[in-house]
This record gives structure tokens, C-alpha cells and sequence, in this order.
């Protein structure tokens, strides 16, 4: 089944959406959307508020099935495969509310998200001798600026720092592709360079989608642009056509704020 | 809920080997208490309540139906024992017993949670009690399965006689403290931290990889373990299986006794089977009703000590302990 498909890609295409549609009883949240997400690319997925990115974000993700359409990854049909499979597939997300396991310490959060690829329902073996997920989460812990906070209960972290382990948790299951659901959301401005500064960093070694409300954040950082109104994809290309597409502007239009 | 987590490292070390703790605890109660049989029924409840805190404490799941591993390893031992098995043959068919129908219980009632699981587990160990009433051939029935005899048992050098109640207890604490040993390796292992992840947020720990089901699943199941050989020591402990092990009233009794002791320690539950055989005790001698005054206690914990005795205790606990 994926041979067909994964020879009809493009090159360098790793994710590849085919008639996405999903209802919600009577409602349609998102209809018929075919795209493609480019290797090694930072793409942002934009839209007006109820233009269905959570939606598909969380069809991507797995989160539910779709009613319609397909979902390909590297070739393979992954529709409707079930969501803890996705860390071993190589695709983390980051969820648009935080969402962190709040009485434990930030280290352990990390490191049981790192623990997953290694051992997951090993009732016997004593996790000391997974020393090296430590290690692994206290790198990580680095990465994203919280290696100060490794003893700290989650729960007790500002929100921003809760962001940050958030992304610390993703980039534990090693991913090839982060989705990214607005990783922004509820921060103050300098809290915003921060972590758009690291999701630059990121991207750099890997495929990155970033479903954010803000088109301003995304223009100046992406290199693909998905506009996606009313449940359908409205236009796709760089940042720059992106800017002069007359549709794209006329949905925007009185959000300029943004 | 806090639940059952290992102690941060600085913090507690006290708890650092609860297994080892826990293990004194349970050789020096027949001297602590005033009769070894009392602390006997200590034992055999406070096992019963560890196991049943392995779903509860650790992955935050309220089981009503763990009547029917207990009563379920309490049987297959005393079926086992009457039957002619050895001393450890029926022990080990106990904790076979409980693992088997956790199994199975945990099969249809991890489809669920929350209110919806336990009711799923209080209706299957309902089947499970009326299963065992009207399997009189095998259990007995209403009169419970009698003549559920250890027998001297011979060492080299040495026979131990059961009919001592010190001995006994003795007998009974070698598979308990097994037990203590092996819980706390399990809560110790990735598993135990995978539990942890299911409890703490189960949408996370799922987008992290882990199978909460599977999780689940696997946690009833090794709980079913603990609590079938709580059984079996009760049948042993007591010479016969009443019908009453199996019954809801058993079922709801590992959740008083963890949340009286505090199900987010490890040691709690087991000290909430003291508090409760000691309540039991003490008031019964003056009037029978007195699961009034354990009722009391109860609803005086819920209220004002939500972390239970134990839990509560070790919150006192000056830092260096």
C-alpha cells in the first residue's frame, strides 16, 4: 500500500496529507485538505481563528482519526494508526495547552518521556540501570534553557518554563518530525523570542510544523506557508507568495493586529 | 492525589528502602501487638491493601472488585491445600488464582475509567461471588470451604508447628515480606515510572509513547498477583475460606484501608490495615457496633487528613529523617 504512494511523492516530501476531512457531527472542521510537508523544512500551518488548525494539527498527530482522506508518512499509509505508536514513527508534538506531568520533577518528566523508546513495561528491571536516560534528559533539559530547573515539581514552573518542558519532552522521543501546536500561546514578548530562537534552532536538524494564529511570528521564520480557511487549504508556498496572494489578504483583512 | 512515587533523592531517606522498612515492621509486629493472630490479620489485610494500592495510589484507577482476587486466591489456595497439595504449591496457586482473574478483569474493565471502572470491576466481582456461591462443590457455598489445614512443616533439622500462632504469623510473613520486596521493585522499575506517567497525565504519557490501556492492564494484572496471595495467607491465617472474602464488603475494605493509611505512600495502606484491625479491636470489645467508630475515622480522614495517617506522619517528618 505505501509503495504506490511513496512512489507518486515528490522528492523530499516526508508528510503528505490526501482529501484530510473530518466531521464533527453535522459540523465540518475540515474538508478535503491534500498537502504536503517538504523534509527538513520549517512549515507553518496559518489561519483565522475556526480555520480548522487544531483540527488538522490533531489529525497529524493522531489525536483522532479522520472521517475521510489519508495520511502518509515517509511512504507509509499511517491513517488511523494509534497514538502512542506515533513517538516510535518518529513524530512529537507539543500540545497548544500546557501539558506536563505536574508532580513530578522536571528531570523525571524528560527522562520518562526518554524512557519510552527504551523500556516501557519493564515491571522488573531497576530504572537505575537506565542511567543513561538521565543523562539524555539532562542534555535536553539544556537545550531548551531549563537545566537550572531539573529538580523543580513541573507544576510549580512559570508557564513559559513549562513551554520549554514541553519541548524538552518531544525532542525526548528523538523525533524526525515536530509538530508544534502554538508554542507561543499566553507568552510575553520576550518569552516569545526565546522559544522562537530555539524552534529556529530545532529546525535545523529536523522537519518542523508549526500550527500557529499569529502570521506575523510565522512570515519572518518559515520556509513553507499552509493557509487553511473555513476547514479548507486557502493557498501553500513561501512566506513571499504567501504575502502577495489576494485571498490570503482579504481573510486577513481587520486582523492585522496579529 | 499525590500517589506512589520514590522519594525525591535529599529528601526522605527513610523511604529510600521502604521494602527493607517495611520488612522490620512486619517482624517485629507480633510483639508490638498484643496476640500474634491480631497481627496475623494485620498482615494478611495490609498485603491485601499494598496490592490493591498498586492500581489506586500508583496509576490513580479505584478498583470495587478486588473481592474477587483476594477471594479468588483464598479459594485456589484452600482448594489446592484440601486437595493434597504442598504448603507452596498452594500459596503459589493463590497468587496464580489472582493473577489469572485480574487478567481477565483487567481485560474488560480497562476499556474504562473513573466512575465507569469502578463499577465495570464492583459488577465482575459480583459474577465472581456467585460464581463461588454456587460452586459449593468446590467452595463450599454459603459455608465457605472448611478444613483448610498447613500441617507441621518439616525443614532439615527443624519442624515448624502452625498450630503455635507465633509460628504461624512467622510462616505467613516469609511470602509477605517476598512480596514487600517485590512491590517495591516493581514501583522501582520503567514500569513503575510508566505508571506514574499514566497517573499524572494520561494524554501525555500517550502522546510520549506509552499504551495506557496496555499500562493499565498490566498494573491490574500484577495487582491481582499481590492480592491473590493476600488471600491465600488469609485462608491459611484463618483454616477456612468465607464466602464473606469474596463479598462487596471485602471489595470496599482495600479502599478504606488505603485511604485511612494514605494511598499516595508506599507503606500507607498497610498502616491503615493496623489502624483499622486496631479500631476493630479495641471498639468491638465494648459494642458490636463498631464499624460506626471505623466509619468515623474514616470520614474524619477523608476530611481533615486527605494524605491519610501515614502519609500525613511522614509529611512531619523533620527533613534530615
Amino acid at each position: 500500500m505505501g509503495h504506490a504512494a511513496g512512489a507518486s511523492s515528490p522528492v523530499g516530501v516526508i508528510l503528505r496529507t490526501e482529501g484530510l476531512t473530518k466531521r464533527f457531527g453535522g459540523f465540518t472542521a475540515l474538508d478535503g485538505v491534500s498537502a504536503g510537508f517538504q523534509a527538513g523544512a520549517l512549515t507553518g500551518v496559518i489561519g483565522p481563528n475556526g480555520a480548522g488548525k487544531s483540527t488538522f494539527f490533531n489529525l497529524l498527530t493522531g489525536a483522532f482519526p479522520p472521517s475521510a482522506g489519508r495520511i502518509w508518512w515517509d511512504g507509509q499509509d499511517i491513517t488511523g494508526t494509534p497514538q502512542h505508536r506515533y513517538a516510535a514513527m518518529g513524530i512529537a508534538k507539543s500540545f497548544q495547552i500546557t501539558n506536563v506531568f505536574p508532580s513530578l520533577t522536571a528531570l523525571e518528566n524528560v527522562r520518562v518521556a526518554a524512557q519510552a523508546l527504551a523500556s516501557r513495561y519493564d515491571p522488573w528491571r531497576p530504572r537505575a540501570r537506565l542511567a543513561a536516560l538521565v543523562d539524555e534528559a539532562r542534555a535536553l533539559l539544556g537545550t531548551v534553557g531549563l537545566q537550572h530547573r531539573a529538580g523543580a515539581v513541573a507544576g510549580t514552573l512559570a508557564h513559559g518554563e513549562q513551554r520549554a518542558l514541553e519541548l524538552a519532552m518531544a525532542l525526548a522521543a528523538r523525533p524526525r518530525l515536530l509538530l508544534l501546536d502554538e508554542p507561543t500561546a499566553g507568552m510575553s514578548p520576550e518569552e516569545t523570542r526565546d522559544v522562537m530562537d530555539l524552534i529556529l534552532r530545532l529546525a535545523q536538524d529536523r522537519t518542523v510544523i508549526l500550527v500557529e494564529h499569529k502570521m506575523r511570528l510565522v512570515m519572518g521564520v518559515c520556509q513553507r506557508l499552509l493557509v487553511l480557511h473555513q476547514g479548507a487549504l486557502l493557498a501553500e508556498g513561501t512566506p513571499d507568495e504567501i504575502r502577495g496572494n489576494d485571498e490570503v489578504r482579504r481573510v486577513y483583512l481587520g486582523q492585522r493586529g496579529h | 492525589m499525590s500517589g506512589v512515587a520514590l522519594p525525591a533523592p535529599g529528601r526522605l531517606r527513610l523511604g529510600a528502602h521502604p521494602a527493607l522498612l517495611g520488612s522490620l515492621a512486619l517482624l517485629a509486629l507480633p510483639w508490638v501487638l498484643p496476640t500474634p493472630a491480631l497481627a496475623a490479620d494485620v498482615l494478611v489485610w495490609g498485603l491485601y491493601a499494598l496490592g490493591f494500592n498498586l492500581v489506586y495510589g500508583a496509576l490513580g484507577l479505584l478498583s470495587f472488585g478486588h473481592a474477587a482476587l483476594f477471594g479468588g486466591g483464598a479459594y485456589a489456595c484452600g482448594i489446592a491445600l484440601t486437595r493434597g497439595a504442598p504448603l507452596w504449591a498452594a500459596v503459589g496457586a493463590g497468587l496464580l488464582a489472582g493473577t489469572g482473574i485480574a487478567f481477565v478483569m483487567g481485560l474488560l474493565a480497562t476499556r474504562t475509567r473513573g466512575i465507569y471502572f469502578a463499577m465495570v470491576t464492583l459488577a465482575l466481582a459480583q459474577c465472581a461471588y456467585f460464581i463461588a456461591y454456587q460452586a459449593a462443590g468446590w467452595t463450599g457455598g454459603e459455608n465457605g470451604l472448611r478444613g483448610v489445614n498447613m500441617g507441621a512443616i518439616r525443614l532439615p533439622g527443624l519442624t515448624l508447628d502452625p498450630l503455635d500462632p507465633r509460628v504461624r504469623y512467622y510462616v505467613l510473613a516469609v511470602p509477605a515480606i517476598l512480596a514487600l520486596f517485590a512491590l517495591a521493585r516493581i514501583l522501582a522499575s520503567p514500569f513503575g515510572a510508566a505508571m506514574a506517567a499514566v497517573r499524572e497525565n494520561e494524554g501525555r504519557a500517550r502522546a510520549c509513547g506509552y499504551d495506557v490501556r496496555r499500562v493499565r492492564w498490566q498494573a491490574f494484572t500484577l495487582s491481582g498477583a499481590f492480592t491473590g496471595l493476600a488471600g491465600a495467607l488469609y485462608a491459611l491465617k484463618l483454616g477456612i475460606v468465607p464466602i464473606d472474602s469474596m463479598d462487596l464488603g471485602t471489595s470496599g475494605l482495600a479502599v478504606i484501608m488505603a485511604l485511612l493509611g494514605g494511598s499516595g505512600t508506599f507503606f500507607g495502606p498497610f498502616v491503615g490495615a493496623l489502624v483499622f484491625v486496631a479500631t476493630e479491636t479495641l471498639v468491638s470489645g465494648w459494642t458490636e457496633h463498631w464499624p460506626l467508630a471505623v466509619g468515623a475515622l474514616f470520614m474524619a480522614c477523608v476530611l481533615f487528613f486527605p494524605r491519610g495517617v501515614w502519609g500525613t506522619l511522614l509529611g512531619r517528618l523533620p527533613r534530615w529523617a
